[in-house]
């Protein structure tokens, strides 16, 4: 079958999509986009998490056919939707802004120079990414719990994010990681 | 008197370049992994390639009678279907030590799960339904599950026809290797104990359950070789084992390391790295695996359950007078690391305490187990979790404080090993002990609020079991031993290739190893050395890859130590070579230039006094200078056989815990409230990660405290809970805060004065925990993980 959907503002279309797979699968292997991961594929550790018409769901647990029309956003969209979110409908360049553009390249080997969301930032910053492989399902389950939660208390945080695995880090700099990025926002209002 | 080798005469060159050892510079894959662009092994893509399956035994042991493809191989989409018969060398067998373990079972398959045959196919879905197409006719046999059975007179032989360099000195041909340690004279100094206590325990199978799963991409090659994409602990290791069964030389297996989603043991061993390089070989396409977490229960080694049976001996006034043990590892079906964790399992047997009588055994088993090896702790985690609870019954029984009885016997530097190996480096037990008891308490009945009982802070959390009724609060300690590095004269070495040349008018340094980055942060910390060796801000590390020498495995708690150590040994030989070439430019100009103390500092040539002598890019120009060589910790020696004597181990590290817990008594929950740590690093090189493994590596303990356990049916020795549905690790609502006391204390035969730290904080975490549901509940709990059927009386 085919599916159309918006991945990360952009349409996409999946041609030949066997109807058993999951949004994961045809994520993963079919559009080129292997951010979200593959760590359990039975629904129980949160690193396939992505935002299906803005809330977080499991994608290993979402058969393809399913989000057709709909909208979806994965880690690798998450600093342009953190983006479009904090600047609303006033998101452009300023004539300050412009005239002060310089090229900036990204590095491919480190990715150094990429646009991050601020909670991605804050997860390189509070030495939150060990292995890396559930940070992808962190960050998105993270940032839509400071969507709706700009302040939240430890036990807020460990709530949101208990459907989330981390097998390294033991959590704490996770948890640092999001006091921060929710610190940082506080301050920026 | 001249210095041992390898004895550090100056801590470092002295450079204050940023970024340097010490600081907790950040990862420098952090961007890659944050925007979902880092490439793990199961991101692997190729055009045009295929989808591996591998078809496992739904029973534990059993005569396979015939197998047939015809129905897989007809499947549309299918291009190949492999067994037994179809590979192509007479190495059939593989193994990290005994090579005992069948690429595609021949005859017979030994556990659950073992693969049987393979297939390759366009789509993953068609692949998988193929492989169950394939008919193998089993006859069942008789499961050996346990000592008894594994060691009874008409036991059947899970091996026969054994050949490896073990079955002369065990008792059985079902036994992999067994370890006795004699010291002293047990019998005379336990009539000197006034009391003495025995215990019985039992240490749980674990799961290592990283989160990537294993996974890896083949690409054939034009020469008829391989290309291998693969997570791994270590690269050469898999190359050695691999080449040989697909009848390659060395060189026409090429291997990368792609993307690695945390290890912890597991990846120790081979899982589909032959199979995907076998079905890439016979379709002549690249050929994806990646298993799904259901197989990866099946896909590797499990940490090794085990029955410790202990007796210690003190007297009144609490000193430890001996100490019998006798540890029974189930190895399962395939050696894998078994003879390795018995080394460490007797070893380290006695844990961080002075006991000169000391009568050890420690086996490992041949059964029809899930095959178990290496993870986190490697042997001295189930020690722990005995000796300690031995320590508390002790303490108990004299009516000592458990923290004071402890300090009263800890170890010290000067130590004898039970081995006889004296400890050379500082080995400060009393100190942790005492630094983690100084920590402040957390609060009592922090579950109140003024909106009643917030039931997340409770034992039962979000199922709301309780408010408070019938919740105690318990308090333990824990501190444990853990060697670092290779041990029993292994020869554990690295290799690093440092290169140092001027791009984009810079001084650059290229950092190539062959270590298997697993998150551990091995890569910070390399481009840390290279900076405070070389003195430059501008640090590349190449991708690890078989290009370049071994780096050993990334276990052991040895990166650091061993590829750290291989290194920095570059850097020095490259900032040699680079003073040699400013001599030989600038030396007429200054005569400083004949002094011995020159560094690289910023980018410059400077005196120790901080004159610049030259400028990097000015030295350098038109010139690269680049090293290749391995690197050596001390060596060391095997156990003797008999007596267990021998200066087998390299290194020690220690870790401390403090656990405070909350128990459900009625229905049996338990909440950590806190786990706090204090662990010697010897040196900190990245404090935040250091921080970070510490924090893993107790949380890792805390599962198999509470609630991590791969069951095995005892009748039919199939695996019943392969799913994180039925197979639980702690998530953030289970993992309590964790503060960290880190003290540095250098051991001056390593670099830098570090210490390997990963493992030791999987150690004392057990334990501690134990120990904290124990003083709350008043209960013996022999057992872990504590289930609360254990708790409530209705086990």
């Amino acid at each position: 079958m085919r599916v159309n959907f918006t991945v990360n503002g952009r349409p996409q279309e999946a041609d030949d999509v066997w109807e058993g797979e999951s949004l994961l699968y045809v994520l993963r292997e079919r559009l080129g986009l292997p951010g979200s991961k593959n760590a359990c594929e039975q629904g129980e550790c949160g690193s396939c998490t992505v935002r299906l018409d803005g809330v977080p769901v499991c994608s290993c647990l979402v058969a393809a056919g399913q989000v057709e029309g709909r909208d979806v956003v994965t880690v690798e969209g998450l600093a342009d939707y953190a983006k479009a979110r904090s600047c609303g409908t006033s998101c452009g360049t300023s004539l300050d802004e412009a005239k002060g553009w310089q090229a900036r390249g990204t590095d491919s080997q480190t990715g150094e120079g990429t646009e991050l969301a601020p909670i991605q930032q804050a997860f390189i910053d509070a030495g939150a990414v060990q292995c890396g492989f559930c940070t992808p399902g962190l960050l998105v389950a993270a940032d839509e719990m400071l969507e709706h939660n700009p302040n939240p208390t430890d036990a807020d945080i460990r709530e949101a994010l208990s459907g989330n695995l981390c097998r390294c880090t033991g959590y704490e700099k996770i948890m640092d990681a999001v006091r921060l990025a929710a610190a940082r926002q506080g301050e920026a209002v | 008197m001249a210095s041992p080798s390898g004895t550090p005469t100056k801590i470092t060159q002295g450079s204050q370049t940023k970024g340097g050892i010490g600081e907790s510079t950040l990862r420098p894959d952090g961007t890659l992994k944050v925007t979902g662009e880092f490439a793990y092994s199961s991101d692997m893509w190729h055009e045009d390639m295929l989808w591996g399956q591998i078809l496992r035994s739904p029973v534990a042991h059993a005569e396979i009678l015939s197998i047939d493809t015809a129905e897989a191989l007809a499947t549309p989409g299918v291009y190949a279907v492999l067994t037994y018969d179809d590979l192509p060398t007479e190495v059939k067998n593989y193994g990290l030590e005994i090579q005992d373990t069948p690429v595609l079972a021949h005859g017979k398959v030994r556990h659950h799960g073992e693969p049987v045959a393979l297939v390759a196919a366009d789509h993953p879905e068609t692949a998988r339904r193929a492989a169950a197409k394939i008919r193998v006719d089993y006859r069942e046999l008789p499961v050996i599950t346990d000592e008894a059975s594994a060691t009874a007179p008409d036991a059947i032989l899970v091996h026969e026809g054994r050949d490896d360099h073990h079955i002369g000195h065990v008792p059985h041909p079902n036994i992999v290797h067994r370890q006795p340690i004699v010291r002293g004279d047990v019998e005379a100094a336990r009539a000197r104990a006034d009391v003495i206590v025995e215990g019985e325990y039992t240490f749980g199978m674990q799961d290592q359950a990283f989160l990537g799963p294993e996974s890896g991409l083949a690409v054939p090659e034009e020469d008829g070789g391989v290309h291998l994409y693969i997570a791994t602990q270590w690269l050469h290791s898999d190359l050695r084992q691999m080449a040989p069964v697909l009848g390659l030389p060395e060189d026409k297996v090429r291997m990368t390391l792609a993307g690695v989603g945390g290890a912890f043991g597991g990846r120790e061993d081979l899982s589909m790295q032959i199979h995907a390089c076998l079905l890439a070989l016979r379709t002549g396409k690249p050929v994806k695996i990646v298993y799904n977490r259901f197989e990866s229960f099946f896909g590797h080694v499990h940490r090794h359950p085990a029955k410790l049976y202990y007796e210690h001996g003190a007297t009144k006034d609490g000193k430890l007078t001996h100490m019998k043990c006798r540890i029974v590892l189930d190895g399962g079906a395939y050696a894998s690391a078994s003879p390795a964790v018995v080394g460490n399992a007797s070893s380290l047997s006695v844990g961080p305490y002075v006991v000169d009588d000391v009568d050890i055994e420690a086996i490992a088993l041949y059964t029809n187990n899930p095959p178990c090896g290496a993870m986190r702790g490697f042997g001295a985690v189930q020690a722990c979790f005995a000796y300690e609870a031995q320590m508390d019954k002790l303490a108990k029984r004299l009516g000592m404080d458990p923290v004071e009885f402890r300090r009263l016997n800890a170890m010290e530097q000067g130590t004898l090993m039970p081995t006889g190996q004296p400890v050379d480096s500082p080995a400060p037990v009393a100190e942790l002990l005492r630094r983690v008891k100084a920590m402040p308490m957390p609060p009592e009945r922090q579950w109140e609020s003024s909106e009643g009982a917030d039931v997340r802070q409770l034992p039962g959390g979000l199922s709301n079991t309780t408010h408070g009724e019938g919740v105690v609060r318990g308090v333990g300690y824990a501190v444990g031993i853990k060697n670092v590095g290779f041990s029993e004269g292994f020869d554990d070495y690295s290799t690093a290739k440092v290169r140092m040349e001027v791009v984009g008018g810079e001084p650059v340094a290229t950092v190539h190893t062959a270590m298997a980055e697993v998150g551990q942060g091995g890569v910070t910390v390399h481009a840390q050395i290279a900076r405070t060796e070389l003195g430059v801000a501008q640090v590349t590390i190449h991708p690890a890859d078989t290009q370049v020498g071994s780096a050993g495995s990334t276990s052991a708690s040895r990166q650091t130590y061993v590829t750290g150590g291989a290194v920095k040994n570059a850097c020095e030989l490259v900032r040699e070579r680079v003073l040699e070439i400013g001599r030989r430019k600038f030396g007429t100009y200054h005569p400083a230039w004949a002094t011995a103390e020159l560094l690289l500092e910023g980018g410059k040539v400077v005196t120790d006094g901080g004159e610049v002598l030259a400028d990097l890019v000015d030295v350098l120009e038109g010139e690269a200078v680049e090293v290749e060589e391995e690197w050596r910790h001390r060596p060391t020696e095997p156990f003797d056989l008999r007596t267990g004597q021998g200066n087998g181990h390299v290194q020690y590290s220690f870790a401390a815990h403090r656990a405070v817990v909350e128990v459900d008594t009625e229905l049996g929950l338990v909440k950590v409230i806190e786990l706090a740590c204090a662990q010697d690093v010897g040196k900190a090189l990245n404090p935040l990660s250091v921080v970070g493994q510490i924090q893993g590596g107790t949380t890792q303990g805390l599962g198999v405290a509470v609630m991590e356990e791969i069951i095995v049916d005892p009748k039919t020795a199939k695996v019943r809970n392969p799913s994180f549905t039925d197979y639980l690790i702690p998530t953030i609502l289970d993992t309590p805060t964790i503060p960290v006391d880190v003290l540095e204390l250098a051991d001056d035969h390593a670099p830098y004065g570090l210490r390997g730290i990963g493992e030791a904080p999987t150690l004392s975490s057990t334990p501690a925990v134990l120990a904290a549901i124990r003083n709350a509940t008043g209960l013996e709990l022999n057992r872990t993980p504590v289930r609360p059927e254990h708790l409530t009386g209705t086990a």
